[in-house]
C-alpha cells in the first residue's frame, strides 16, 4: 500500500490542489514520471498535457496543465502550473467552439504578434482535444 | 453674508457631493473584497516560486554559466523604472506617495550620472511623472479596460520588458508599486525585477543529504523559469496595487463622506440661524409698525 505524500498545484491565478495523495504522473519534458512517497528530490519542466492523482480514498483524479515546473523535495511534490484545468470541467462541445473562435481569431490576426498568440492558443486547444482522445 | 437661498442651495450640493462619496466609497469596499482574494490566491504561486528559485539559485552560485536574466549585464548604466500606478485617481495619497518613491530614485540616479528611463503601468502615474520626467518615460500601458486582472495582462508586461531587456534597452529594471497592508495603511516599494534578486527569506528545502536531480538539466530550467518569474512578480506588483487602491479610494472617500457630513451640520445651523434672525427681525418690524399706529 502507498504512502501518502503532499501534493500541490498552484497557478498564477490560485492554489488548485492541496492535499495529501498517494501517487501523481507528471508529464515532464523528457518523459512523464511516477512520483510517490519520498521520490528523489527532482525539478523538470512540464509539458502541456495530463497529470493524474490518486488520492487516498483510491479514485484518481486527472487534470491537464499547459506547461510549468515540477518540484519534488522531502516536503513532497509541488507543481508550479501555467494552467491548470480538471478533466472533468472540460467538455468536448465548449472545447470544439474554443477551437473555432482561435481558428476565428488567426484568420482575423493583423500583425505577427496577433497571429502568434491566436496559433499558440490554437495548439494548446488541439493539444488539448488529442491529449482528450487519446484518454 | 449669503441669503438664505444660497444656503440652501449650498446645502443641497454638499449632500449630492456625500451621496457620490458615500457611494464609491461601498464600490471601493466590494471591490477591494474582490482584489483582496485574488491578491491571497495568488500568493502561494509567488511563494513556491520563491522558494524554487532560492534552491536553483544556491546551485549556480558563483557559476559562470549563469543566465544573464540572472547575472545582469554587467553594467549598470541604464536603469529602467517600472511605476505601476492606478488608472483613476480619487484614491487619496496612493498614486502621489508611488510616485515620490519612483521620483526620488530617479533623481538620485541621475546625480550618480545614469541614465533612466520610465515605463509607466497606469496612467495616473503618467500624468504626474510627465511635468519632471515627462522625456524619460518610454511608454505608458494603462489597464483602464481590464475588467478583471488576470496573468494574461501580466504576462504581457513581462514580455515586453524581457524583449527590451534583450534588445540592451536596459541593465537594472526596478518596479515600483504598493503593498497592500491594510485599509488605512499601503506600503510604497521598490522591487529589483532584472537581474533577479533572490528572494529573501525563501525557505530552502533541507534536502536531507540528497542533491537534486534536474530534467533536462539546471540551465534549461533555469532559462524557462527566470522569464516566468518576472512576469510573476509583475502580476504580484498588480494585484496587491489593485488591492492598495481600493484600500485608499475607500478610507479617501471615508474621510470626504465624513467632511461632507461635518459641512452639512456647519451650514445648516448657519441656515437655522440666519432663518431665526430673519423671522425676528420681521418680527420686530410688524410690532414697531403695530406701536407706531
Amino acid at each position: 500500500m502507498a504512502e501518502p505524500f503532499q501534493f500541490e498545484l498552484v497557478s498564477p491565478e490560485r492554489l488548485l490542489i492541496s492535499e495529501a495523495v498517494n501517487e501523481v504522473v507528471v508529464p515532464g519534458t523528457d518523459g512523464d514520471f511516477g512520483v510517490l512517497k519520498d521520490h528523489a528530490p527532482t525539478m523538470s519542466t512540464v509539458r502541456p498535457g495530463f497529470i493524474s492523482v490518486k488520492h487516498t480514498d483510491g479514485h484518481e483524479s486527472r487534470l491537464y496543465v499547459v506547461g510549468g515546473f515540477a518540484d519534488v523535495n522531502p516536503n513532497g511534490l509541488t507543481i508550479l502550473a501555467e494552467e491548470a484545468i480538471d478533466v472533468a470541467d472540460i467538455k468536448a462541445e465548449d472545447l470544439a467552439e474554443q477551437i473555432r473562435n482561435a481558428e476565428e481569431d488567426f484568420a482575423d490576426a493583423k500583425d505577427d504578434d496577433q497571429r502568434l498568440a491566436a496559433a499558440t492558443k490554437l495548439d494548446n486547444l488541439k493539444n488539448m482535444k488529442g491529449a482528450l482522445a487519446n484518454l | 453674508m449669503a441669503s438664505l437661498k444660497d444656503l440652501r442651495n449650498r446645502i443641497a450640493s454638499v449632500k449630492a457631493t456625500q451621496k457620490i462619496t458615500k457611494a464609491m466609497q461601498m464600490v471601493a469596499a466590494a471591490k477591494l473584497r474582490r482584489a483582496q482574494e485574488a491578491a491571497e490566491a495568488a500568493r502561494p504561486y509567488a511563494e513556491r516560486m520563491d522558494a524554487v528559485l532560492a534552491n536553483l539559485a544556491v546551485a549556480f552560485e558563483g557559476r559562470q554559466d549563469a543566465p544573464r536574466l540572472m547575472t545582469g549585464t554587467g553594467k549598470d548604466d541604464v536603469h529602467l523604472l517600472v511605476v505601476c500606478t492606478a488608472d483613476r485617481g480619487l484614491c487619496g495619497g496612493f498614486n502621489n506617495s508611488i510616485v515620490k518613491l519612483a521620483k526620488e530614485r530617479a533623481r538620485r540616479l541621475q546625480a550618480d550620472g545614469k541614465e533612466v528611463k520610465i515605463l509607466c503601468v497606469g496612467k495616473k502615474g503618467f500624468d504626474i511623472l510627465r511635468r519632471d520626467f515627462g522625456k524619460l518615460v518610454v511608454d505608458t500601458i494603462s489597464l483602464r479596460e481590464v475588467k478583471k486582472l488576470g496573468f494574461g495582462h501580466a504576462d504581457d508586461i513581462g514580455k515586453r520588458l524581457l524583449a527590451m531587456f534583450d534588445d540592451e534597452a536596459f541593465d537594472v529594471c526596478t518596479l515600483f508599486y504598493a503593498e497592500f497592508q491594510s485599509v488605512i495603511s499601503q506600503i510604497p516599494t521598490e522591487q529589483q525585477l532584472i537581474p533577479a534578486a533572490v528572494p529573501e527569506g525563501a525557505e530552502t528545502v533541507d534536502l536531507q543529504g540528497a542533491i537534486y536531480e534536474y530534467e533536462p538539466d539546471e540551465g534549461e530550467i533555469l532559462q524557462d523559469l527566470l522569464p516566468r518569474n518576472v512576469s510573476v512578480q509583475v502580476f504580484r506588483a498588480l494585484l496587491e496595487n489593485a488591492a492598495s487602491e481600493q484600500g485608499a479610494r475607500m478610507s479617501a472617500m471615508d474621510n470626504a463622506t465624513r467632511n461632507a457630513g461635518e459641512m452639512i451640520d456647519k451650514l445648516t445651523t448657519s441656515y437655522n440661524r440666519q432663518r431665526q434672525a430673519q423671522i425676528t427681525t420681521e418680527l420686530i418690524e410688524i410690532i414697531a409698525g403695530a406701536e407706531a399706529l
